[in-house]
């Protein structure tokens, strides 16, 4: 618990001045009076950042993040009320608007940063990183598992206590009592000794005169009323009747739709469009050529697309006009090879090659995994209007913030010119924090003074990706006579983010972990755990083998790895108990166990795999997660069950292949998804350790591919070491 | 352009467009029912799902024409008269099916129709019934058991 209140006291003090700040706004002479015009309504008392108190006792949670179907708007608004003994049935909340005031650009920090684990004298790279991913990601973040263990944990909860203790202040001195005297449930104040009641909106003006308290007084988790409850998402029952609004369904007066076309090579320019065909197509208005990608705007969208399919646009070459992904995992090899044992250095512990010589044996092994398109349901789409200086722009946005600097950017305007309306967005998954997309749109409608919607093709929508990247990793163990590891030597491709995942979990007296990254045309994109995906598998798969090396099976070799944690342990034994691990199964079905720790949370799962069919098929998938504290059980658990559906989604089919350099597949008939009759069981357990609180939305997806990869070498006896795994299965048969 | 007269949602409704036009782009844009959701184009997503005179289709590659005289309904017709949750709507709040709620509608009128025709579906049933809608939530888990409450209904 200490150390939950000392993080949160350090999100409000050492970044006071920042956005985490209680109360950061209200300060005279700070930026309250402009913070109040963009979030208070009249009669409405701006009492902090992330609370709003209005006249019928109403409290509006103000959340910095978007909802894309992770519950944010809850759970965010969940920590606030708690915090600040609210009635839960007058709780609203609200999107934070774009504006630096929200920036969780600390937050974004953590992120980077992960927590004290994290080896000293990698801090300066991280930093490096930190930097990096801060002007390219920007500031206003949905993604990385933050919003509850950041947002929730330093903000929210800090803002609700801030926020109770002003009040209490407040109604003291109106009754003059003593604030010790006063006690609050429900959004009301009471004194019980004067036998005097009133909701907390009687004080919102006179707390609003307050500097907010710099150490709000947190609960502990036996005083919670709300946090660790499975209260209903507030945004459920819009998404039963259509009334939910996503980006793709904004509507305003007199707007145009627009479909657009990039190159199928990454990074061509356009050289010339051919529009005799589609000028004069029924309901045309216009033909963009953009240089870097081509536009139609129609008075319908389908009118637009249908003409867009008619043109004929030369690009230019980019040099990449031949390359295979084949080519590219050759660079990649090659990048390895020049490497030898001198990559850039990502963990040395130890000392590998004294272990090496003094090894029973070494064994090695090699893996891959394709490159990926995120594939969220609703294809990408920005609705922009331009007109008088100003722009406004309506999308589905991960990152607002940066959005609206970039559009200022582009169009020359004064940021506080460019007006960011976030609407749901229909799935994220990493793709939605990039900001190609809303500048296509603001691109296009600066032609015109009326609003146009884009809305991309699912075909555009998957060629014309930000990937998660294809990669190639390399290991070499130095075992001891029982086939225990010595030394841990792991040589990939592709580092990206966050950078502790290739660390393993295990301890190994001995590591070298480094990497060579070969320059290619396929951009990177942070997909669903982003490099947790692929070093998920590549770890997993590799423990694995070693412990068939050993002798011994997947659960058993772990525990021995683990026996320092007592964390991993309980994960890693909770999951083996659940799937009843060493029963005897059927012929033709197996057993495969993984655990990675990512974005703070601990998960194991266990997968049971039949491989009688003419492709494998999981069964059941038994899965225990650690992420400190859950926040509200029911969603995290939805997270967690998603999390395993996108990985497993990957792991069976998910495969991009270039050919001629550009993307081959297009849509679902080639590029398959998970469908209801592949989907498995899914049981989930929770693990509230009470360590630090860690994130739901991602740390679900990278156990999955090495379960089912360790499942289908129990049923099989054969090692799964590329992906997608339906391909593989069939290259045996 | 010809007219086009049809019902949807028990309204009748008359359109004066391309009759090549696939149906989801008349209910979104010239209806203004944008419940209904584009997500492929080519009917391999399901999230375009609709009644076809009870029937379920994916709008996105049914041509206006295919409408005409017919009846439509949409998400925004499936609750009661009354405006009550059918107890599909009901069930999914229950069971807190969606997450980013995008392929929900679909979903929805995939299971109303299922759940019509077969009132104690099987699993088997609610795999045939179901496996045309995809979900990158991977909310299958919670859709199954959100049909079977239903059915309990």
């Amino acid at each position: 618990m200490g150390k939950w209140t000392r993080r949160g006291f350090i999100a409000a003090g050492v970044l006071s001045g920042g956005v985490l700040a209680v109360g950061v706004g209200i300060r005279e002479g700070h930026r309250a009076p402009k913070l109040a015009g963009l979030v208070a309504d009249e009669d409405e008392t701006l009492i902090n950042v992330w609370v709003k108190l209005s006249r019928d006792n109403t409290i509006t949670a103000i959340v910095p993040h978007s909802e894309m179907g992770q519950g944010v708007f809850t759970s965010m608004a969940q920590m606030l009320a708690d915090e600040m003994d609210a009635d839960w049935e007058k709780v609203t909340f609200e999107q934070a608007p774009a504006h630096e005031a929200y920036a969780n650009y600390p937050l974004g920090r953590e992120f980077i940063m992960g927590d004290a684990t994290v080896p000293g004298f990698v801090q300066d790279s991280l930093n490096g990183g930190f930097l990096r991913i801060a002007q390219s990601m920007g500031l206003q973040i949905t993604g990385g598992s933050t919003a509850v263990r950041f947002t929730g944990m330093g903000g929210m909860r800090i803002a609700g206590a801030a926020a109770r203790e002003m009040i209490v202040k407040a109604a003291a001195k109106t009754w003059n009592v003593s604030a010790t005297e006063l006690r609050t449930e429900n959004s009301y104040v009471f004194a019980d000794s004067m036998g005097l009641s009133a909701p907390y909106s009687d004080f919102a003006l006179q707390a609003g005169k307050y500097a907010p308290p710099t150490q709000p007084k947190l609960k502990s988790p036996d005083q919670y009323t709300l946090m660790g409850t499975s209260v209903p998402r507030v945004d459920i029952p819009s998404k039963t009747d259509g009334t939910a609004e996503f980006g793709i369904d904004v509507d305003l007066p007199g707007m145009k739709y627009a479909a657009v076309m990039g190159p199928p090579v990454l990074g061509a320019m356009t050289q010339g469009v051919d529009d005799t065909y589609a000028r004069d197509m029924p309901g045309v208005i216009k033909i963009l050529d953009k240089g870097s990608f081509v536009a139609v705007v129609a008075d319908g969208y389908w009118q637009a697309e249908n003409a867009i399919r008619q043109l004929t646009v030369t690009w230019s070459e980019t040099g990449a006009e031949q390359l295979t992904h084949e080519d590219i995992f050759q660079k990649m090899r090659a990048a390895m090879d020049a490497a030898g044992d001198k990559g850039e250095k990502d963990v040395t512990v130890g000392n590998v090659q004294r272990a090496m010589a003094n090894a029973a044996r070494v064994y090695e092994a090699e893996y891959t995994v394709p490159f990926l398109a995120h594939a969220a349901m609703e294809p990408l789409n920005a609705t922009a209007w331009v007109r008088d200086g100003k722009v406004d722009l309506w999308s589905g946005l991960q990152n607002p913030l940066a959005v609206r600097d970039e559009i200022a950017a582009a169009l020359d305007v004064k940021k506080h010119d460019v007006t960011i309306h976030n609407v749901m967005l229909g799935g994220g998954f990493g793709r939605r924090s990039n900001a190609d997309y809303p500048l296509m749109a603001v691109e296009i409608a600066k032609e015109f003074t009326h609003p146009v919607k884009m809305i991309w093709s699912r075909e555009q929508d998957t060629q014309q990706d930000w990937y998660r990247p294809a990669s190639v990793s390399r290991f070499k163990a130095a075992l001891d006579a029982d086939g225990m590891p010595l030394s841990w030597d792991n040589l990939f491709t592709e580092k990206h983010d966050p950078p502790e995942a290739s660390h393993i979990p295990y301890k190994i007296d001995n590591q070298l972990i480094h990497y060579a990254n070969a320059e290619h045309h396929i951009r990177f994109g942070p997909w669903r755990s982003v490099d947790h995906t692929q070093h998920g598998f590549f770890i997993e798969s590799f423990v694995d083998e070693l412990a068939d090396q050993a002798g011994m099976d997947g659960y058993t070799y772990r525990r021995k790895l683990l026996a320092h944690s007592p964390r991993y342990t309980k994960v890693l034994d909770t999951a083996a108990e659940a799937a009843g691990w060493g029963r005897e199964v059927p012929d033709g079905r197996g057993l495969g166990i993984a655990l990675v720790d990512s974005f703070g949370t601990v998960v194991a799962q266990v997968v049971e795999v039949d491989v009688t069919g003419p492709e494998p098929r999981v069964v059941h998938v038994w899965c225990a997660a650690d992420p400190g504290y859950a926040m509200n059980p029911d969603g995290f658990i939805a997270q967690i069950e998603s999390g395993i559906i996108y990985g497993l989604t990957a792991a069976l089919y998910g495969e991009i292949t270039i050919e001629n350099g550009a993307v081959v597949q297009s849509n679902f008939h080639d590029y398959p998804m998970l469908r209801m009759d592949q989907a498995p069981e899914i049981s989930v357990e929770i693990i509230n350790s009470g360590e630090k609180v860690g994130g739901g939305g991602e740390p679900g997806t990278p156990p999955i591919a090495p379960a089912l990869a360790n499942a289908v070498f129990a049923a099989t006896g054969v090692r799964v070491r590329s992906q997608p795994i339906a391909n593989f299965m069939q290259g045996l048969s | 352009m010809a007219e086009i007269r049809f019902k949807v949602n028990g309204e009748d409704t008359v359109v004066d467009t391309d009759p090549s036009t696939p149906l989801l782009w008349v209910l979104r844009e010239q209806l203004k029912l944008n419940g209904t959701k584009f997500g492929c184009g080519i009917a391999q997503c399901g999230a375009c799902t609709v009644h076809l005179n009870g029937t379920p289709v994916r709008s996105c590659s049914t041509a206006l024409a295919a409408a005409e005289g017919a009846e439509i309904t949409t998400i925004e017709g499936v609750a009661g008269a009354d405006g009550a949750r059918h107890k599909v709507q009901a069930a999914w709040i229950e069971h807190q099916v969606p997450q980013c709620g995008y392929c929900q509608s679909g979903q929805i009128m995939s299971a109303v129709a299922l759940l019509r025709d077969n009132p104690d579906p099987s699993d088997e049933d609610i795999d045939a019934a179901m496996r045309g809608n995809i979900c990158r939530c991977g909310a299958y888990g919670r859709i199954r058991a959100a049909i079977k409450s239903a059915a309990r209904a």
